[in-house]
This record gives structure tokens, sequence and C-alpha cells, in this order.
């Protein structure tokens, strides 16, 4: 034991000797790997709201009828005018076309197959909202407020009342925040709805919902999806929308494909309706790793200048050292272990700052009229972080001191006792 | 007769750069065990470059070199390494030292890096060789606080740590005042007499030469005499 011992006793007196250079290379890796985990976290953390801000709420398929013309026109049926060639001008669509065909055994056979997660059905309408004098163009949905919540995380923007308000009181609608403001209504306030037919519906204010997005806050609210039926007249098998959520968001793309073959629906699925959003944030993501592997590279050539110095210093102690007995490989793994305790403590200290960066920022007030349920900025205290902050920090702190270490192990102790 | 301790037979040594330069030419000679033997020669005659070939640091020669009956020559490093730190004691004209290591632990290094003893163990074997070298009121002190003669003591204390086969000194006295040489002369003929221990120094020393058992001469890279009668 004692030789390997001795080996470490060594290591550890040129690094206290030299306490000042040791202490600035493990300063290096420190600020490395604490920016790294600092940085990481951060952005995730951004990456995650940001994500959560449209992916989360935006179902991974949307089953819904395209308004358009028939392809086949009743003359084609026509016996009569089988051979004939038929011009028709101006082909318009047929009318109350919204619903979705069949739309009851559809989301029975999605709510069977075992990709689906959940599946919740909406009901839209174009209406005017009717307070006082005033009167506001707008678009009410028709929703299953416990759906909503558990598959699209309702409830986050929801900034007064609940969903379940909604869900508990039949004639409660939940207004969008720029409605609610034009229309200087509050909470358990009154509310009359025109719908395009002209039947008014009076509802109670039961919530004020924020989706950050000003567009939606100023014209959209929701009410139970057997008000919404009810105020078009339509009985319980009319939706509009199908909304999907999957276990897997991969399974997407070809879900939508099976569905617009097998329905003759059309679908879109989160892919073809984000494709942006999911190019944002992969290069987010590679910005963060380039800038904090940078980080890390330069603080490994910062150990790497440092031993070199250190190895030029110390020529005498690796003469002596093996002129005594010790092995070319004993004073390899003398540098080798410099260069190791430096990245271990300067690593260790790298992973408490950036804990404690990550919560500070954490706790730094961030409050934005966007994103109505953050208050502070948000972190990604994930672990795997951490490890790979360590785990980076001893690669490449070994690596920084192989590379000297072995020049140390090769060096002739005759050239240097002879040039004294 | 008894194997020698030490045995070159046929040493060859060329330096190549800046050109080639035959710096030891057919170099025959043996040490017995006890034997306390002095190599003299002008400077610039090759004694340092021989005294790096016997003591397995340089191994870029021709030839053979026995220690304890065993051939050297050719062995791996670490099994040389092995053979500095077990049976070879170098002393250096200049006191090679670790600075930043007090004195004890400069003297503790080749034993516990031969690791046979136990740390304490090693420490009171450390403690009685600088006892016998009269320094051990320096132990605590770090090694380049003392003066030139003490750490050439340390020096000597270091190489006997592991009871060698052979203490080897280049010049060690090359550095010291006359009182100081003395000094370490005496040691050296101490350890000779009374532990037996063989011993093969470098001197420009005459008189520190006179008084050893033998004195072999050298001259542009030869032995031109073993200072026994018969050779
Ligand atoms: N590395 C080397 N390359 C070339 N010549 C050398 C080298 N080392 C020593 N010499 C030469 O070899 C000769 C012997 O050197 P050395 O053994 O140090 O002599 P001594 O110790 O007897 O004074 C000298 O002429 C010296 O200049
Ligand atoms: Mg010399």
């Amino acid at each position: 034991m004692s030789r390997h011992r001795v080996i470490f006793d060594v290591t550890i007196t040129h690094l206290t000797s030299r306490l000042k250079q040791s202490s600035i290379a493990a300063l290096g890796v420190t600020f490395g790997i604490g920016t790294f985990i600092t940085l990481m976290s951060f952005m995730t953390g951004l990456n995650e709201l940001l994500d959560g801000l449209i992916l989360n709420r935006t179902p991974h398929v949307r089953i819904y009828n395209e308004i358009t013309p028939s392809d086949e026109q009743p003359v084609a049926l026509s016996e009569a005018f089988e051979d004939a060639v038929n011009l028709i001008h101006s082909v318009k669509p047929k009318g109350s076309q919204e619903r979705v065909h069949n739309a009851l055994p559809m989301m029975a056979r999605l709510a069977d197959d075992p990709r689906v997660l959940g599946i919740a059905p909406q009901v839209k309408a174009p209406v005017f909202y009717l307070a006082g004098n005033i009167e506001l163009n707008g678009i009410v949905s028709g929703i299953q407020p416990f759906d909503e919540k558990r598959l699209f995380n309702f409830g986050d923007y929801v900034t007064e009342g609940t969903p379940d308000d909604l869900a508990k009181n039949r004639n409660g609608i939940l207004l969008g925040a720029g409605v609610a403001t034009k229309m200087s209504l509050e909470l358990g306030d009154r509310i009359q709805l025109s719908t395009a037919r002209g039947v008014l519906v009076p509802l109670k204010v039961v919530g004020i919902f924020q989706s950050g997005l000003a567009e939606v806050d100023n014209i959209q609210s929701y009410v139970n999806i057997s008000m919404a039926q009810q105020m078009l007249g339509e009985g319980t098998a009319y939706i509009t929308d199908i909304q999907v959520k999957l276990h897997d968001i991969e399974n997407a793309v070809p879900m939508a494909e099976e569905i617009r073959r097998n329905f003759k629906a059309s679908a879109v699925d989160i892919k073809a309706a984000n494709a942006q959003f999911e190019t944002g944030t992969s290069i987010r993501n590679l910005i963060t790793y380039a800038v904090s592997i940078t980080l890390l590279i330069v603080a490994g050539f910062g150990i790497y200048n440092i031993l070199n110095m250190l190895i030029y210093e110390k020529m005498n102690d690796i003469a002596i050292l093996k002129a005594t007995g010790f092995s070319g490989d004993d004073v390899r793994n003398i540098f080798i272990g410099q260069a190791m305790v430096i990245g271990i403590v300067g690593g260790l200290l790298g992973l408490l700052i950036g804990l404690v960066m990550s919560i500070m920022i954490n706790q730094t007030p961030f409050e934005t009229e966007a994103l109505p349920t953050i208050k502070t900025f948000p972190v990604n205290f994930d672990w795997r972080f951490y490890l790979f902050g360590i785990v980076f920090a001893l690669v490449s702190t070994f690596l920084a001191g192989y590379l000297p270490a072995r020049k140390a192990r090769k060096i002739d102790p005759v050239e240097i006792i002879r040039g004294q | 007769m008894s194997t020698p301790i030490l045995k070159a037979t046929e040493i060859d040594k060329h330096f190549y750069k800046p050109v080639d330069f035959h710096v030891l030419k057919d170099i025959n000679f043996e040490i017995e065990k006890g034997e306390f033997v002095s190599i003299m020669g002008k400077s610039g005659c090759g004694k340092s470059t021989l005294l790096y070939i016997l003591s397995t640091m340089d191994t870029d020669y021709t030839g053979s070199l026995f220690l304890g009956g065993r051939n050297v020559t050719g062995l791996h490093q670490r099994e040389l390494a092995k053979i500095r730190n077990a049976q070879i004691g170098f002393v250096f004209q200049f006191h090679y030292l670790l600075a930043e290591f007090t004195v004890l632990d400069n003297v503790m290094l080749p034993a516990r890096k031969l690791g046979a003893k136990t740390d304490a163990q090693i420490r009171k074997d450390a403690m009685d060789k600088l006892e016998l070298l009269g320094i051990a009121s320096e132990a605590h002190k770090r090694a380049n606080m003392i003066s030139g003669g003490q750490k050439q003591r340390v020096a000597i204390a270091r190489a006997l740590i592991n009871e060698p086969l052979i203490i080897m000194g280049d010049e060690p006295t090359g550095n010291l005042d006359s009182k100081n040489s003395e000094n370490v002369f005496n040691i050296f003929t101490d350890l000779s007499k009374e532990k037996g221990l063989s011993l093969l120094v470098v001197t420009h020393d005459e008189d520190f030469a006179e008084k050893t058992d033998r004195i072999i001469r050298m001259e542009d890279g030869r032995i031109i005499s073993h200072g026994r009668d018969e050779a």
C-alpha cells in the first residue's frame, strides 16, 4: 500500500507547493462545469416551458372537416348523362359541413387504440358576445373540461376560476382575458352569446383564461360541450374537432395518415402544424451544448498548460525519483494524478456552483403576460447534467494531464543530472 | 572467490550527436563485496558516463553489466527501476533532494517505493540513518532549508535506506569545503569497514582516493589502471 501512497503523496505535495497555479487550473474546470450545468438547466428549462406553451396544449392529431366542395356532383350519378361531358360552373361547398361525420363511432375506435392516451372532442361555433350595449365577434368552443385539463394542461391557462368550475356549472363560460377586459367582465358577471342563427344564450362567467397569444385571448371562450351543442340546436353527435393525444408523439404522423385514409376526415398532425417549432428547440439545444463544451475544452487547455509548466519546473524531482528507483510509469502516474485531483476538486466545485446558480435563477422573478402561471425563471434540475458534467471534467482533465504526463515518463534522468 | 557485487565486461559506448564520439572503450572491471573503490581521471574522460551505465540509468551501450551476479543488461526499464530502488544507492555531486519535502520524507522515499516495510518501520530506519550521519536534528526541516554539507549527508542517508548492494557516488565531495569533504569521506570509510558496504566513488581528490582500497584510473574512455598489482 505504501507504494501507492508514496506516489499519491508526491502528487499532493507537488500540487500544494504550486497552490496558486493548481487552484487556477481547478477554477478553470469549476467555471467550465458550473457554466455547463447552469446553461443546460436554464436553457432546457426554457425549452420545456416553450414546448409546454405550444406543444403540450396542441393535440398530437386533430381531426376536423375541411370545408371543400364535393368531388362528385349529383349529375355524375344520373344514368341519363352517363356518356355526356358535364360542365358545372361555380361549384360551392354544401352548408353545415363543419361537423366531423360519424364522430361518435370514430371516437370509440380511437379510444380503443393502444397508441392513444386520450381524446377530447370539441364543438366550435362563431358567436357574438353581448354585454350591455357592446357586441363582440368571437369563437366559443364547447369542451369537456376534465379531458382538456388532463390531456392539454388546460388548467395552466385558467387564471381566474378553474376548469372544474366550468364542469360544475352547465351555464358557465370561461372567457378569454382579452374578451373579459374589452367587455369589463369579472367572475360571476353575466354575458349573452348570440349564435350565427340568432339564438341568444345567457351565461355566467365562471373563469378567465389567458393563453398568452393575444389573438386567441381576444376572441376565444369556452363552454361545456353540451351547452355548445344546445346553442347550435344540434344533438350529442355534433362534434367539429376531435383532439387526440398519443403516448408517443412519434406516432402522430402515421396516425394522422391512417385517419385520413380510414375515416375520410381531415387530420393534421402536430409535426406538420409545428414544424418550425421543433427546429427552434433543437437549435437552442445545439447552441447550449456548443457553448458549454467550448468552455470545458478551454478549461482542458488550461490544465494542459499548467501541467506542462509544472513538469518543466519539476525536472529535478523527476530525475531524482527515477534515479532512486521510481519507474517511468510511477512518474507518469504522479502527473496524471495531479490532473485528476485538479479535475475532481474543480469538477465537484463546478457541480456545486452549477446547482447554486440554478437555484438562484429558479428564484429570480419572471412574470410575463404570455405565461400566466410562471412566476420565476424556469430551470430544469436534471441529474443527468450533473453526471455528464463530472464525467466530462474527469475525462477532459485526464486527457489534458495524460499528454504532459507521458512526456514526464520519457524524461531521461541522465540528461537532467548531467545538465547541472 | 565469491561472485563480485558488480562486474562490467566489454562495455563500449558512443555518443552519436553532434558527431560520433567513442566515449567508453572496452571497460572491464569488478568490485568485490565490501570493497571501497575510487575512480580517477581527467575531466571529460568518461567517468560520469560510466557511472550512469553502472547505475542502470543509461542503457544505451554494448557489453554486459552484472549486479550481484545477475546480468542486468537489456532488462526492461521497469525492472531496472526496481534494481536501482533496492540494490543501488546513488550520491550525486549536487545535492539532489526533493526541495518541497522534509529531510525525513526524502530519506523515506525510496523505502516507501520499495514497500517492504510499514511506514512506521521506515520512519524509524530513516531516523536511524540520519542519526548515523549526525543530522537527526534536521529531520523535520524542509530539504531546501539546510546547508550544502547537510544536504549531501541526507543524500547519503537516502542512498542507505534500502540497504543496497553498492553505493555509487559521482564526485560526492566535489561541491563541499575540505571540512565537509573529510566528513563525508569518513562516513564512507565507516560504512565500508563497519557495515561491509561496497562503494564506488568518482573523485578528483587525490588525498581522498589514496585512502580508498583501490583506485581505478581512466584516460580517454579507457581504464588504464585497476589499482591492483596483478591488473
Ligand atoms: N550527451 C552527450 N552527447 C555528446 N557528448 C557527451 C554527452 N555527454 C557527455 N559527453 C562527452 O563525453 C565525454 C565524457 O563525459 P563525462 O562522462 O561527463 O566525463 P567526466 O565525468 O569524466 O568528466 C565528455 O567529452 C563529454 O563532453
Ligand atoms: Mg563527471
